[in-house]
């Protein structure tokens, strides 16, 4: 250490105590150009602060506005979710059934949560409990890598590769069905859910750890009796949002389902999906339609469950906090 | 991927729209099926009059046309002509849509080039992709498709939205719906893809989006008529049964630069243009 390294820790320890209230006196006193920098500031950093409630709220008032039209005129709640016939632009008989559509989305959501939970908890347990030093930093990079590639390229995966492999391996006609879009929604939400369930496995204290391994546990008695256990709201609460961004994800399912209105009863059928069907129909709809305000009314669907789903979400872990 | 293309070339020209001040933009936004042609226009054209600069995006018709009702294109491409709604709200706004129809473009079936299938009826089409038809396997045509042990007939269409699956509908099926069950896909080069590496499948697209690895078999009307296979000389004849014409829609009377551009794609270039992209011209037109 050289001595001005030593001299400065003393240096800011001595000065700060003092300076700091004669600044902020002096800058009352004349309201500068720094005062206003500051105010400026502060300003920006509220507006920032407060802007994920602003966009929620805008967002949510926005999909109201153009779907509740519909809601209060042409629509039928139980056709709604009960029949399967999506047929927006039938000239004789328009129906707007969004059940096989739910269960499209539904059905490629549960199996993607089928290979995603252990993938993702693999990964999480293995990155937070088992690595060490530079291959723990190299996984978490890599995994946070892997959130960061496009859904489209997810979907482009999707269409060209898993749709021949699944043919030529189960022998089907079409590779694009619930299995394909299933293992692909899976990879795109396992890292997210790694991410989150590694922190939900770092907030337990070491403490925890430490007074297992004095009790002669081995190290997978310390993840599987106290580590886990310990942390279930969080790894709960990685699982919900995974399935909230599976309800999301547009891009990669309208590629990898095969995009058919159909109730699925295997994994090997096509579906298709509530976002899928927006995505695909809202931009060739005429504005203020019937069948524009039935689009916006699916929104409004998606829109409730997401929220429900990440709300549950940020309740289980608010459990642990408690704790 | 043409949306993609389309929007670099209007960022492109955007860009060198900004440096001479005296050009005159026209914005050009609508249809997927006349997206690349148009593009082809707009860049032919800049080397006719540099002093016009042609922005095109794609969309689909319902944008174009929207965009035209909010006034913030000049031309909107269709390949559906206007609905009585969207030209009421047209003169709500002020604004009076112009029908131009600049040229036709000719509906192909497509099947897996193993596919032995030759022919289709309309009435064969409409059992396949009609609500209530009762064709669900290949056998049931009397075809047996070598690769497509299931039977099964993997219909391929569009999203219920697009001008090709509105205009198919009303051609094949007329007052029917469509059958539950068939893979809508978002484009027509996803449709012929599709088609291509699925040797079950039956799928449908304007003729020029076909590649070399898909079948399209002849269509006739019924079992006496003849089955005409598609093609741009047999869409310029009307001898092929489902060819639709593509519009461009204008404020009033197109004016000044506009008007320029629209006259030269009615015009011996533009058409030839168009017929080299695989879509048959407004009027007879000697091409080289």
């Amino acid at each position: 250490m050289t001595p001005t390294d030593m001299s400065r820790p003393a240096d800011i320890s001595t000065r700060q105590p003092d300076s700091a209230p004669h600044r902020a006196r002096d800058d009352a006193d004349r309201r500068g150009f720094d005062w206003y920098v500051d105010k400026a500031v502060q300003l920006i950093v509220f507006v920032g602060g407060i802007s994920a409630i602003i966009f929620i709220f805008g967002i949510f008032i926005f999909v109201t506005r153009e779907g509740v039209g519909f809601l209060f005129e042409g629509f039928d709640l139980v056709e709604f979710f009960t029949s399967p016939r999506w047929m927006p632009t039938s000239s004789s008989n328009p129906t707007y059934g969004a059940a096989a559509l739910i269960l499209g989305t539904a059905s490629v959501t549960g199996l993607a949560m089928i290979v995603a939970v252990p993938f993702s908890l693999g990964a999480a347990v293995y990155i937070g409990e088992f690595a060490t030093g530079r291959s723990r930093e190299t996984l978490k990079v890599l995994v946070e890598l892997l959130a960061a590639i496009p859904s489209v390229v997810w979907g482009f995966i999707g269409l060209s590769i898993m749709n021949s492999l699944i043919v030529r391996i189960f022998d089907v006609p079409v590779g694009l069905n619930v299995l394909n879009a299933g293992i692909i929604l899976g990879l795109m939400a396992a890292p997210i859910m790694t991410t989150i369930a590694e922190d939900a496995l770092r907030a337990v204290p070491d403490t925890y750890r430490e007074a297992a391994e004095a009790m002669g546990a081995t190290r997978w008695q310390v993840v599987w009796r106290v580590v886990l256990p310990a942390s279930k709201n969080g790894l709960m609460a990685a699982v919900l949002l995974g399935v909230g961004r599976g309800f999301g994800e547009t891009m990669a399912v309208l590629m990898a389902t095969g995009h058919s209105i159909n109730i699925p009863d295997s994994i090997f059928d096509s579906v298709r999906a509530l976002t899928a069907t927006i995505a695909a129909e809202l931009g060739e709809t005429a504005v203020g339609s019937e069948h524009y305000r039935a689009l916006f009314t699916l929104g409004i669907f998606l829109f409730i469950i997401t929220f429900l789903i990440n709300l549950t979400a940020d309740l289980v872990v608010r459990g642990t906090g408690d704790r | 991927m043409n949306r993609i293309v389309g929007s670099l070339v209007v960022l492109s020209l955007a860009a060198c729209g900004g440096e001479g001040g005296s050009r005159a933009l026209i914005q050009n936004k609508g249809s997927d099926t006349l997206v690349n042609v148009a593009q082809g226009w707009a860049e032919e054209y800049a080397q006719v009059d540099p002093s016009i600069v042609v922005a095109v995006t794609g969309g689909g018709s319902g944008t174009g046309i929207s965009a035209l009702i909010n006034g913030s294109v000049d031309i909107a491409n269709s390949s559906r002509e206007m609905k009585p709604g969207e030209i009421s709200l047209a003169r709500n706004n002020g604004v009076t849509p112009k029908q131009m129809v600049v040229g036709y473009d000719a509906l192909a079936v497509f099947i897996h080039p193993d596919n032995p299938a030759e022919s289709f009826t309309f009435a064969q089409l409409a059992a396949i992709y009609g609500e209530d038809g009762s064709v669900d396997s290949w056998s049931q045509l009397g075809i047996s498709v070598p690769g497509c042990d299931s039977d099964e007939i993997v219909r391929v269409s569009r999203q219920n939205s697009s001008g090709t699956y509105v205009y198919f509908k009303e051609a094949i099926l007329g007052e029917r719906d469509f059958k539950l069950g068939s893979r809508d896909m978002a484009g027509s080069s996803e449709v012929v893809e599709l088609v291509e590496n699925t040797p079950c499948a039956i799928g449908y697209s304007g003729l020029a989006y076909a590649t070399e690895h898909v079948k399209m078999p002849c269509l006739s009307t019924d079992d006496e008529g003849d089955c005409v296979a598609p093609s741009v000389a047999a869409a310029i004849d009307f001898s092929y049964p489902v060819a639709r014409p593509l519009f461009m829609y204008t404020n009033g009377e197109p004016q000044g630069a506009v008007k320029k551009y629209l006259d030269w794609i009615l015009g011996d270039e533009g058409q030839c243009l168009l017929q080299s992209k695989g879509y048959a011209p407004a009027r007879e037109v000697a091409c080289s």
